[in-house]
């Protein structure tokens, strides 16, 4: 649909605030626990594109998400991917970008078995 | 020889001439030009004198009312202050609920007046320009007015005192300041929609109603008297909107499909801005007056469906999704308050769980949702906080890029799963909250494309730095001071303080 602008040329001034390129050669990458709700949302981070996805099991999922109680008990061989809503089998060696990982991407895991405290998705 | 005494105008005649009277037609300057506004948006005005005025109020009445209300107000306060109201109020916990309207509303009331004065030059019709030009200045009454009403607590309690600053940068403050910026960008019909209506007159009762009735109930007698010195305004104001509305779609048949389009979007907007108000009902009270979900059923399902009954005949529906907002009415409280208390360590006002009688409260009130899907929240969090692992998020939320608030809303039909959605522009990805605020970008995307995401900003670097310490320092928050739980504040800490005393006096 056509823009609705006082001005002609609305659309090519148009200053898009979240283009990769303001971010210092990271990307943004959204992390969401399926089924653990008492993390109210996805969570946002800064990566560079190149770094292994492994590091997301490695480093940032026990550091961001290891205070849940369910924590302890995760098994990452059962674990569930999506990637932009697609089921997902990533390569944890591989880049992020490799894993079709891009800028702004949403990583889903879900983890069978683990649904929250006392199974209420919390 | 003294003059003749003039006979003096009856109330009509002088009404006709200090508003319609002032008007002219131009002659050395297209009226395009002079009013270069009301056109671009495509709403098809053909007789702008057909403007029914909502009420008939000139300029030198007007001063005279507000004056007469404005000295009530500060007689009120001043024995506010030399009582120590303070000290009346049911808990300290209560002025949290002042912190969050003084931060992200009071903010709003100026924002009304800038942009109603715009409009009390840029609109075509004297009727409608001389209504903006008084409604400006109402606005900015009001900001005054509850300024100062709440300086009275910034004495005493934290988390006040950069409220212009903090309305400005803090993240969940970008959710009513970019609300507002999306109506004062946009044109001035879509504004009187957006404000007049859908605010004032569809939703407003759920802004004001629950605060007003909430401060009298916990005894901030100051807070109340400012809510009564502003209703007749109001009262002007809602007319104004419902006039506004019904001028549009008398004008012409081709204004009713952009007429809706913005109430869809509007009444989304400021359903999800209500967001904040549902969890202060719910949650900040200390003495409740009614759950937001009851507070919804009165004054929008009911309310608001008798309006939309009426406004049928000009072909207008009930917004867009309103079925799916009467269902978030049972989580929204409860889905914003989880959002603060896991991020108290930014938030400029303190946070609780709450205890056992509020949750059987919650549960009363919320018997469809509360036991099965938040108690058990709150149950963990208790039990983590009794273990000395108080639960907060250290990471950054995703932000909707419509609404801006942390993506925390679940799933029409299954509070189990967070709701996501996305859209591409020009290449790259969006993520919204939910299908009305995806509705909205895909409809004006060169527009929501330029939001200002807080969570994005401090990764760009523009908040200050990359740690949290230097982000809170930007937004002016006053580190374990302003933020963090309720229990062990300095101002619960004061508050007992207080009551220690009062019991000594009384032996």
């Amino acid at each position: 649909m056509a823009v609705v602008a006082l001005k002609p040329g609305y659309e090519d001034a148009v200053e898009i605030r979240d283009r990769k390129e303001n971010f210092h050669g990271n990307q943004v990458v959204y992390l969401h626990w399926e089924e653990h709700l008492s993390f109210c949302a996805a969570t946002a981070f800064p990566l560079p594109p190149e770094m292994p996805f492994g590091a997301l099991t490695e480093k940032l999922i026990p550091q961001f998400y290891g205070m849940h109680p369910d924590f302890k008990s995760l098994d990452w061989n059962s674990v569930e991917w999506k990637i932009d809503g697609e089921p997902a089998t990533p390569d944890m060696s591989k880049s992020l970008a490799e894993n079709g990982v891009g800028h702004k991407s949403l990583v889903c895991f879900r983890t069978p078995g683990l649904n929250g405290y006392k199974g209420s998705c919390s | 020889m003294t003059p003749p005494r003039k006979k003096k105008m009856n109330l009509k005649q002088r009404y006709a001439l200090m508003t319609r009277g002032l008007d002219w037609e131009t002659s050395y300057q297209k009226m395009d030009d002079v009013f270069p506004y009301d056109t671009f948006e495509g709403i098809k005005i053909t007789d702008w004198s057909k403007w029914e005025d909502p009420f008939r109020l000139t300029m030198d009445a007007y001063w005279k009312y507000q004056g007469e209300k404005e000295r009530k107000l500060y007689a009120v306060l001043d024995s506010f202050a030399q009582n120590n109201g303070q000290l009346g109020i049911s808990d300290a916990r209560y002025v949290n609920a002042i912190k969050l309207f003084l931060t992200g509303v009071t903010p709003l009331e100026y924002q009304a007046h800038r942009h109603f004065a715009h409009l009390g030059r840029h609109i075509r019709g004297v009727g409608p320009r001389v209504a903006a030009q008084m409604q400006s200045l109402d606005e900015l009454r009001h900001a005054q007015t509850q300024i100062h009403t709440i300086s009275h607590y910034n004495k005493y309690f934290d988390g006040f005192a950069e409220f212009p600053h903090m309305h400005d940068r803090v993240w969940y403050l970008s959710v009513p300041k970019s609300f507002f910026d999306d109506a004062c960008s946009a044109g001035p019909f879509e504004f009187f929609t957006a404000i007049s209506f859908a605010f004032e007159y569809v939703l407003t009762n759920l802004l004001f109603v629950p605060f007003m009735s909430g401060a009298a109930y916990n005894g901030d007698l100051a807070t109340v008297t400012f809510g009564f010195s502003a209703q007749s305004d109001e009262a002007r104001h809602m007319t104004l909107g419902i006039e506004v509305i019904k001028f549009m779609l008398e004008q012409h048949p081709d204004n009713l499909p952009i007429v809706q389009k913005w109430v869809d979007k509007w009444f989304w907007r400021g359903h999800k801005v209500l967001g904040l108000v549902a969890m202060m009902m719910d949650y900040m009270l200390p003495k409740r007056i009614m759950s937001w979900k009851e507070a919804w059923e009165i004054y929008f399902t009911q309310a608001g469906g008798a309006l939309f009954e009426d406004l049928s005949r000009y072909g207008l529906r009930v917004p867009k999704y309103a079925d799916i907002a009467t269902e978030e009415a049972e989580h929204i409280s409860h889905q914003n308050w989880a959002i603060f208390y896991q991020y108290t360590q930014a938030a400029g006002f303190h946070t609780w769980l709450p205890n056992d009688e509020e949750m059987g409260w919650l549960s009363e009130k919320y018997p469809n949702t509360f036991d099965k899907y938040y108690r058990p929240r709150f149950e963990m969090w208790r039990e983590m906080e009794a273990k000395g692992e108080r639960f907060y998020n250290n990471a950054l939320p995703q932000l909707c890029q419509t609404c801006q608030i942390p993506m925390g809303y679940t799933e029409p039909g299954d509070p189990t799963k967070i709701g996501f959605r996305d859209s591409v522009y020009k290449g790259e990805r969006y993520h919204f909250c939910s299908d009305g605020c995806k509705d909205i970008f895909d409809d004006e995307p060169e527009k929501f494309s330029q939001a200002w995401l807080p969570v994005h900003q401090i990764f760009q670097g523009n908040c200050g730095g990359a740690d949290l310490s230097d982000v809170l320092k930007w937004y002016h928050m006053d580190q374990g001071v302003d933020n963090m739980d309720y229990t062990g504040s300095p101002d619960q800490k004061q508050w007992d303080a207080w009551q220690a005393a009062r019991k000594k006096v009384a032996g």
